[in-house]
């Protein structure tokens, strides 16, 4: 301590060469050394002593920062000229330069061209100082709401869970003794284990108010007003104060899980997965003590064997999609050294991969869980099984008909590869692109490939250009979607990353229903999602995104040759021509508001920055607006 | 001879009893002149009675004739200049010494010493001496003080010896002794930098330096920049250090042992070190603990004297004025679904009696005059009344709801706040220079209509006074320009007909919330004022700023009526005693002093913060004062016996808001650290026992009991607490500025 502090006290002066280097800078040749000492000393002190002036108007400005006003308000108490021209950086941007031995640190001013000062438009107005009131304590009790911090930092969940002996705190350590007794813990040496190992936290209690809450939230979740599930999810990725409820949470959804999947409640899985995603939004929230829970959930809903009742029709895809993005950011967040959950995590996804036994399904769950976790994942684990895939495509495509669901099954994983190899190989194999050379590269999926890496290419060179200007021509942040749309089914449409909270798909879906396309589907409240996903062979359903997208793909409606329209214009004049041409484009509604509803948002910025997975968000949106429709006409 | 001796020999006694300075300059230069090479002889084995002065003397005299001996006459007469010997008294001496060498075993010892003395004489004593005596008519007289001279090379020696000294007493005095370290150190420090050892004084800065207090941080960052004589001249608060004497405080034995000590080995340097610059007040009794000592310790100047603290303070609330209370008819119309004004009427009277008795501690009504009660006041004091019927209880068991008004966009910097007494009005200050008002009620805020308008309104209506406003502004907040540098303080009168602000601009401006425009500029300042606040009957008010000194002003007069000046160092904080007779400031230089608004004597000097002081509050019976600082500490003091009661500790930043609860049971306070606290008052206040010793001697014993005494930490998003406020309901409401770094 004493070292510590002699060694700050310790008095530092100016080297004289910066006195010389003033001097010039003032026109004062030569300088001795002796008057230079001299200057650099007194300069020295005089600096301290404004210094310590300044530090007063800091405190009186309550603030931990000292500023350049402080400054000057130091030199005008000396009744010194203040300094002018530093009054409103943040920060003065003094600039290094070295040569000759010197080293200097200066101040540079640029010269600016006035009229680039008039030309450009005027900065926002900032906004104007305001008041805003909460309660900070309710008789001495602090609520959790947003506006006061998280009653336990993220920091101190976080060492709670990793170092849990370390957050033991003695007031806490009773409270595990007490526990320990009451469980009836049998020696004294159990019990002083335990009391060591024991949770500090208050898992057990929930007040009044967090029992109403959790009700509350848990029926909305899973309840069937989706406004009321928005608000629901939202409130569980914003509030500060779920942390005791956090337990809770994760066992409703693993339990949900288990008991839908072999209900096979498609609709209560998407559910409980967006409970998933909120929890992992929530700024305040730590779930690594709850990945044993969670991370089984999520997995199970990738590589399901079933997770709807009719395979055929109902969009499980989405579900594998979205629950394999969950998984992706879950492996990025929390996957440290010593739980390894991205490599075990792939590890599974590889052995079903391999099997040769696996379903269609739980492969497709397993290439969509791999290809979320990055490009090497994909270059090392994927693409070398292309061929091997693509010849199990065939077997199913070009053979007998063995059955339907087979049949779409293949289809998925086929654009499902499709989709996600061709960026990786577009940026990795060399140009030229030869269709012959990527056959032999990768057997049945080679021509494929083909066509979708030159699109990827050209895709990627049309963004290069364009991506300076923030217009709304910029469609697909992702070079992985463009090349999806050509071939491939609704769920590249889904698959958009973006944030579909905007009321543009409100709207849209409010019209929705007036749409011829309404009587169409079966059974379930996602049906319309499903028949679209389920029908969707391709090409015709993908025409609109695709057209959207600016990608010249194949025939059927071309109604909106511009890249971007109003989104609801876009639609009505589609669902017009589709019910028009074709009895079987009834689908196409469904999926294209998802697609085109997220790349409206991404033509007009609204981009989420992170490729954060919503294509369930969008598939959920659409659901949600049909689930109205859907009570009322089949009870599910 | 023995006339010579006798002089000096009673001086010293006298110093003895009496620790004052030596009022005789010349003398004691020529004394101290000589002193240090004195002691620096390792051959002094003097006789143990002699008084350092008489040595002193003898030595010189021995100096001038080994010169003459030598034949240096012009280092004799420079010497005999410097000394102020004549010649005669020189040769009248020299023969007194020449006896005395005769006719003692002295004689080998002096001349022994004579011979040490005149090898160190060329270096060090003779040769700063033109210098000295050329600088002496331009530096102020303080400064002189430090003239003079002892071998520089020697500081570190005695410095060393006195710690292994004290470092060797027994546990009981070293505490007590410990206090003369910092003190020394710095006028060791100091006196070398004076006299152009500027590498001996940072030699001895950098060995010492670290054995000091923690608290004293603040104070050797400014001492290690200073390392020329020029710097010393115009650094006030070294100036302060100099001028005012550090106050010791230490028991009769510790005192004894230490004299002791610095005559054996005739640290004559040191001594004179604590002669001059040091104020030890000698107590009787056990000698004081660590604790006790440091709890009191930190301030710029020491402690406070005993005396100081010893005046009678009447801390008691004056009586309140009698209203009669149309109770009846208004608590029907309020509370008429509640059916219970019965209740409150004997409440109400309860409340009358209570008041209705004269405190023994209250000054008298009229001690100082205050301005009468106007209609409004009086409807405002039945407001009053009524709310405070509905106010909450507040106890450890009952903690206050707390409403947080955060500051948005607040990007020029919040710097002051303040609420009205009904909580009606809201004024924050900004380092913009503007101070904006507003209402945070349902109400807008409205402003008399032009001179124009009004002409055309009719006096003679009943609702003239509704008239005059005029609705087609009305909005929720207004701006108040005026200032020319950031607004430090900001205060509402109790009518809410006015408000103060302070600046950097050195002003003080009240403004009209009638009309929203600056009635008054008040000059006098001329550096920034920090603070200001209103009395609690208005029309008086209280500034306090860079200037060292707080002033005391009427809103009538553009002259302050009384200037509180004492302060080593800058007034931050300004408060008025409940009763108006008193008011409070904490200064930069870590003490809180009372002032008499009367006589504008200095009542009480709270020393013991270890950094600036920047939030006081009063206990609303006027019993008790709590003051925090940036060292994040909240001290509690007792006003009526001058003494330390509490010390809260859990704030880990500059504390800029405290406040009693309108009963005073609890003790909010808010901190740069993003918190607001709740500290049980009532309990350390009870904890602590004043018998009378406590009481007589100033020695408190405190409690370490923060982490009982808090009862609730609150914390805010990045939102530094600037103020705080209790409703009287009891609702606590604090403010701040959101911090989006």
């Amino acid at each position: 301590m004493a070292e510590e502090r002699r060694q700050k006290l310790c008095s530092v002066i100016l080297p004289t060469e910066s006195m010389k280097a003033m001097a010039e800078s003032v026109g004062v040749g030569s300088l001795q050394e002796d008057s230079c000492l001299a200057l650099s000393e007194e300069v020295s002190y005089r600096i301290k002593e404004i210094a310590q002036d300044a530090l007063k108007f800091m405190h009186h400005g309550k603030r931990r920062k000292l500023t350049t006003g402080d400054i000057d308000h130091a030199l005008k108490l000396k009744n010194v000229e203040p300094l002018y021209g530093f009054q409103s950086q943040e920060f003065i941007p003094f600039r290094f330069a070295s040569g000759g031995g010197r080293e200097l640190h200066f101040y540079e001013e640029k010269e600016v061209d006035l009229s680039d000062i008039i030309n450009t438009p005027l900065p926002r107005v900032p906004l104007d100082v305001s008041l805003k009131a909460h309660w900070l304590s309710i008789d001495g009790v602090q609520p959790a709401i947003p506006e006061n911090p998280p009653p336990v930092p993220k920091e101190q969940q976080k060492t709670d869970s990793t170092e849990p002996l370390k957050a033991v705190k003695p007031g806490q350590e009773e409270e595990g003794s007490i526990q320990a007794k009451s469980q009836g813990a049998s020696s004294a040496e159990v019990k002083g284990k335990e009391k060591m190992r024991m949770k500090p936290r208050s898992t057990h209690e929930l007040s009044v108010e967090q029992q109403l809450y959790y009700k509350e939230i848990t029926e909305a979740c899973v309840g069937s007003c989706e406004a009321k599930r928005a608000e629901a999810l939202q409130s569980i990725a914003t509030d500060p104060g779920l942390y005791q409820m956090l337990p809770r949470f994760s066992t409703f959804i693993s339990e949900g899980v288990r008991v839908n999947v072999v209900q096979n409640n498609l609709a209560l899985l998407i559910y409980l997965m967006r409970m998933v995603k909120a929890l992992m939004d929530n700024p305040t929230l730590y779930l690594e003590k709850y990945l044993h829970e969670l991370i089984p959930a999520v997995v199970t809903c990738i590589v399901s064997k079933q997770l709807c009742l009719r395979p055929d029709v109902d969009n499980h895809w989405a579900l594998r999609d979205f629950a394999a993005r969950l998984m992706a950011q879950s492996c990025k967040t929390f996957s440290t050294t010593t739980n390894n959950i991205q490599s075990r995590i792939t590890k599974t996804f590889t052995k079903a991969l391999l099997d040769d036994k696996t379903q269609w399904t739980t492969r497709y769950g397993c290439i969509a869980g791999l290809a979320e976790l990055g490009h090497d994942v994909i270059k090392t684990l994927i693409i070398p099984r292309l061929s091997v895939e693509g010849a199990r495509i065939k077997a199913v495509m070009d053979g007998p008909v063995v059955s339907n669901i087979d049949k779409i099954g293949a289809d998925h994983v086929q654009s499902l590869l499709l989709k996600h190899c061709a960026s990786v190989v577009a940026k990795t194999r060399p140009l030229p692109d030869v269709v012959d050379q990527y056959k032999a590269d990768y057997g049945y999926l080679g021509t494929l490939l083909c066509s979708h890496v030159v699109k990827a290419r050209a895709q990627a060179a049309f963004q290069a250009q364009t991506v300076n200007r923030t217009t709304l021509t910029i469609t697909q942040p992702r070079p992985t979607l463009s090349v999806s749309q050509s071939g491939l089914s609704a769920s590249s449409g889904s698959r958009t990353p973006s944030i579909i909270k905007v009321p543009s798909s409100l709207t849209l879906m409010s019209t929705r229903p007036g749409t011829p396309t309404q009587p169409s589907p079966p059974a379930t409240k996602y049906i319309v999602m499903a028949t679209s996903a389920g029908a969707a062979s391709t090409q015709q359903v993908i025409t609109l995104s695709s057209s959207q997208s600016g990608s010249p793909v194949t025939n059927t409606v071309p109604s909106t040759p511009t890249s971007l329209q109003p989104l609801v214009k876009l639609e009505s004049g589609n669902t017009g021509a589709v019910s028009g041409s074709r009895p079987l484009q009834k689908y196409i509604v469904v999926s294209l508001p998802s697609s085109s509803s997220s790349l409206e948002n991404k033509g007009s910025g609204v981009l989420p920055s992170s490729t954060s997975p919503i294509s369930m968000e969008s598939a959920v949106k659409l659901e949600r607006s049909e689930s109205p429709a859907a009570n009322t006409q089949s009870p599910h | 001879m023995a006339a010579v001796q006798d002089g000096p020999m009673e001086l010293d006694a006298e110093k003895e009893t009496k620790p004052e300075i030596l009022s005789d300059g010349t003398s004691n230069l020529s004394g101290n002149t000589a002193s240090g090479t004195l002691s620096s002889s390792p051959l002094t084995a003097a006789p143990a009675g002699a008084a350092p002065k008489m040595e002193d003397q003898q030595t010189l005299i021995a100096v001038l004739q080994f010169l003459k001996r030598n034949k240096l006459t012009e280092s004799v007469d420079i010497l005999r200049r410097e000394a102020g010997l004549g010649e005669d008294q020189e040769a009248l001496d020299g023969s007194g010494a020449g006896k005395g060498e005769g006719d003692g075993g002295d004689t080998n010892s002096l001349l022994s010493r004579v011979s040490m003395a005149s090898a160190a004489a060329p270096q060090s004593t003779l040769t700063p001496m033109p210098v000295k005596s050329a600088d002496q008519p331009d530096v102020s007289v303080v400064l002189s003080a430090y003239s003079q001279q002892g071998d520089p090379f020697l500081y570190k020696v005695y410095y060393s010896d006195l710690k292994n000294f004290i470092e060797s007493v027994l546990d009981c005095h070293r505490a007590e002794l410990s206090q003369l370290f910092y003190p020394l150190f710095v006028h060791m420090y100091l006196e070398l930098v004076y006299n152009n050892n500027e590498n001996e004084a940072k030699a001895f800065f950098e060995k010492f330096s670290g054995d000091q207090e923690c608290y004293y941080q603040d104070d050797l960052r400014i001492l290690c920049g200073l390392t020329k004589k020029e710097h010393l001249k115009g650094n006030e608060a070294l100036l302060d250090f100099r001028t005012s004497r550090f106050v010791l405080r230490i028991s009769r034995d510790s005192y004894q042992l230490l004299k002791r000590h610095l005559q054996e080995r005739h640290n004559n340097q040191i001594w004179n070190i604590i002669q001059e610059h040091l104020y030890i007040d000698i107590f009787d009794g056990i000698s004081r603990s660590k604790g006790q000592i440091d709890s009191m310790s930190g301030s710029l100047a020491g402690e406070a004297k005993r005396e100081v603290n010893k005046i009678k303070v009447f801390y008691g609330l004056l009586k309140e004025p009698e209203i009669e209370v149309p109770l009846d008819d208004e608590d029907d119309e309020a509370e008429n679904e509640e059916g219970k004004p019965k209740k409150k009427k004997t409440k109400k009277d309860s409340m009358g009696s209570k008041s209705k008795k004269q405190d023994p501690n209250a000054p008298q009504q009229n001690r100082i005059p205050l301005p009468e009660l106007k209609d409004s006041d009086k409807l405002d004091k039945i407001m009053y009344m009524k709310e405070s019927t509905k106010k909450i209880r507040l106890g450890p068991e009952n903690l206050p709801s707390i409403c947080f008004y955060t500051f948005l966009n607040a990007y020029q910097g919040l710097t002051a706040v303040d609420f009205t007494d009904d909580s009606s009005l809201l004024a924050g200050g900004f380092a913009d220079s503007t101070v904006r008002v507003w209402s945070v009620t349902p109400k807008k805020l409205r402003k008399v209509k032009s001179a124009a308008e009004l002409n055309l309104i009719d006096k003679e209506s009943d609702d003239v006074l509704e008239r005059i406003m005029d609705e087609k502004t009305a909005s929720e907040s207004k701006i108040l320009y005026g200032h020319s540098g950031p607004v430090y303080g900001v205060s509402f009168s109790p009518d809410r007909n006015y408000l103060l602000s302070s600046s950097e601009d050195g002003t003080i401006r009240l403004w009209s919330l009638q009309t929203f425009t600056c009635l008054v500029g008040y000059k006098g300042h001329n550096y920034p004022v920090w603070d200001t606040q209103f009395s609690p009957f208005g029309y008086y008010f209280v500034s306090g700023g860079h200037d060292r000194v707080a002033r005391l002003w009427a809103t009538d007069h553009y002259q302050p009526l009384r200037i509180f000046a004492g302060h080593l160092a800058d007034v931050t904080c300004t408060r008025f005693h409940p009763n108006s007779n008193y008011v409070a400031t904490g200064s930069t230089d870590r003490t809180v002093r009372l002032w008499d608004v009367l006589n504008g004597n200095c009542v009480r000097i709270f020393t013991g913060h270890k950094g600036p002081i920047h939030s006081l509050a009063f206990s609303p019976n006027g019993k008790f004062l709590a003051s925090g600082s940036t060292d994040g500490r909240v001290l509690l003091w007792d006003i009526g016996h001058g003494l330390m009661i509490g010390e809260l500790k859990g704030h880990t930043d500059t504390i800029y808001a405290l406040k009693f609860s309108r009963d005073g049971e609890i003790l909010a306070s808010g901190s740069m650290d993003n918190t607001v606290r709740l500290w049980d008052s009532m309990k350390a206040f009870d904890e602590v026992e004043t018998d009378d010793f406590t009481a007589a001697t100033g020695h408190i014993h405190l409690p370490d009991n923060s982490h009982e005494l808090l009862l609730g930490t609150y914390h805010s998003k990045s939102t530094p607490v600037t103020h705080l406020h209790f409703t009287r309901r009891n609702l606590l409401l604090a403010t701040g500025a959101y911090n989006s770094q």
